[in-house]
């Protein structure tokens, strides 16, 4: 089932791969369950069906497909940035209430940066490996003007491939977010990292205080 | 208000000779010139949350001696069309697109403030098709970091990030608030405290449109003023040392709240052989507004 939601000119669609018991969103102060938001990787989109390495989580179970991605809005002229994603995030947030997110890749990077900036409504951000987890390099390279793929006609939005492959991620910025979930979220562990790669933010990212590393059923576990 | 009440003229001020639309991959932006068509171009690049028109002054001065002035509005902001997403590298691209549509061979480049680092960049990006760049108090340092305790900094950070995703929660189908054009002139002071107030209603006139419940800044809603982000002045001061072309930088002297307070000693470590810096003491932020004729002077010399 897919639940539209709007972020400023854009149409995002939430998919919900398992229903809380109730038949809600699963999501609020209720004491319903915390859902599960997945956050898909650079260039790929939400998965059609739970996938079974979170099939352990006891609650709902939903996915994002961030701007460009999916089956949301592809914007004309690009302009992508992962604050911009994170924005998306907070927009599925508004609709769920409180909730654990699991991001792959870029969606990882997305997952730690909202579980910073509302530290009240992401209990616990699980960071995993895939498409987009590096970025750009932590400080700007020699700028490329991309012109996009002519060829595209759908989702992925080549634009998206271009800007979030590129986006600068210098180490101190991720760590400023970690602060703030370790700060302000009241979790011990706001953030699990589950990946094996280490991109230079990622490695600066488990060196704080708050951060733990885990396979992902510990994670899940931690968090349910 | 009739249209006598409607202050279309400034001393100085002229509308573009020409306007026209680019396609910047499905972003329509809007380029006004001044200037004879077959004269050499020069680009002039706006600060951030203004527009072309706030050239109406300086460009003309520029024009008038031997120039085609070519101005465009960055994305959402102006006449050109807001757009779903904004980012840097998306001005960036926008600007090669008029460069591009303007002139395959290499040309001057004047921005002002974000447009001023925007250029440099662009030098960076296309070394070959950018041949001179003047900085108008567009060189971001460090001045402006404040050395704060860790719990003051998270407090801050959190105020700017909330601000900024509740504003993005708010803003679809919004419009700015309408009001008079003096209203909307004196909106503006507060971020131009220095300008006179018969110059902001003339912006008013060229920067915003008329409803039928009031003047509105043509500015997308959704663009914000915002302090977080990955990106670091020390970013733009490395552009001025790796860039090939030559820079005239002109800075302000006076501090205001949309100035970096970049002096030249700032900049100085990372200017290579021949930058030319002119301080202007007694002028802020908009230097090429308050002082246009001056500062025309130095551009001019810089550019011959």
């Amino acid at each position: 089932m897919i639940t539209w939601l709007t972020h400023a000119k854009v149409r995002l669609a939430l998919h919900t791969l398992r229903p809380a018991a109730d038949g809600g969103d699963g999501g609020g102060a209720d004491g319903a369950g915390k859902p599960l938001l997945l956050l898909h990787p650079l260039a790929m989109s939400s998965p059609a069906t739970l996938p079974p390495e979170v099939a352990a989580w006891p609650h709902a179970v939903h996915a994002l497909d961030f701007t460009g991605h999916g089956s949301s809005t592809v914007p004309a002229g690009g302009g992508y940035t992962a604050e911009t994603l994170m924005a998306d995030v907070d927009t599925a947030l508004v609709h769920l209430g409180p909730a654990t997110l699991c991001g792959a890749g870029l969606g990882a990077y997305v997952a730690l940066l909202i579980a910073g900036a509302r530290p009240q409504l992401v209990r616990g951000a699980i960071l995993r490996d895939g498409p987009g987890l590096a970025g750009g390099s932590p400080s700007p390279t020699s700028t490329v003007i991309r012109p996009p793929d002519p060829g595209a006609t759908s989702t992925p939005d080549p634009f998206a491939l271009a800007e979030l492959s590129q986006d600068v991620r210098p180490p101190d910025y991720a760590t400023a977010y970690v602060r703030q979930a370790l700060h302000l979220s009241g979790l011990e562990h706001p953030v699990s990292v589950c990946a094996v790669a280490r991109p230079d933010w990622l490695a600066a990212v488990v060196a704080e205080p708050g951060v733990v590393c885990s396979d992902l059923d510990a994670a899940l576990r931690r968090y349910a | 208000m009739t249209a006598a009440q409607t202050p279309t003229t400034y001393p100085g001020a002229r509308a573009p000779d020409r306007t026209r639309r680019v396609d910047a991959f499905g972003v329509e932006i809007a380029v006004v010139e001044w200037g004879d068509a077959e004269a050499p171009p020069v680009l002039f690049a706006h600060g951030g949350f203004d527009f072309a028109r706030t050239f109406d002054v300086f460009a003309p001065l520029v024009a008038d001696a031997g120039w085609r002035v070519v101005a465009w509005d960055q994305r959402g902001h102006g006449d050109s069309e807001h757009a779903a997403l904004y980012s840097w590298e998306s001005d960036l691209r926008d600007a090669a697109m008029v460069l591009d549509s303007t002139t395959t061979d290499a040309v001057p480049v004047v921005g002002h403030s974000k447009g001023g680092a925007m250029m440099l960049r662009l030098a960076n990006t296309w070394p070959h098709r950018i041949s001179r760049v003047v900085n108008l108090d567009g060189v971001p340092s460090g001045n402006r970091m404040p050395d704060l305790a860790e719990t003051e900094r998270t407090r801050m950070l959190d105020e700017e990030l909330t601000g900024w995703l509740d504003h993005r929660r708010r803003v679809a189908g919004r419009q700015r608030r309408p009001g008079t054009i003096s209203e909307l002139g004196e909106r503006r002071g507060l971020m131009n405290p220095r300008l006179d107030a018969a110059w902001l209603e003339y912006l008013v006139t060229v920067g915003a449109r008329r409803d039928p419940d009031g003047w509105r800044w043509k500015i997308d809603p959704q663009l914000r003023f915002g302090g977080f982000g990955p990106w670091r002045p020390e970013w733009s001061l490395r552009s001025i040392a790796t860039m090939a072309c030559p820079l005239l930088a002109v800075l302000a002297g006076q501090e205001e709240l949309l100035g970096w307070g970049t002096l030249p000693e700032d900049v100085e470590p990372y200017a290579q052989p021949g930058t030319r810096f002119e301080m202007l003491d007694d002028a802020g932020h908009f230097v090429h507004i308050e002082q246009p004729a001056r500062v025309a002077a130095l551009v001019l010399e810089f550019l011959a």
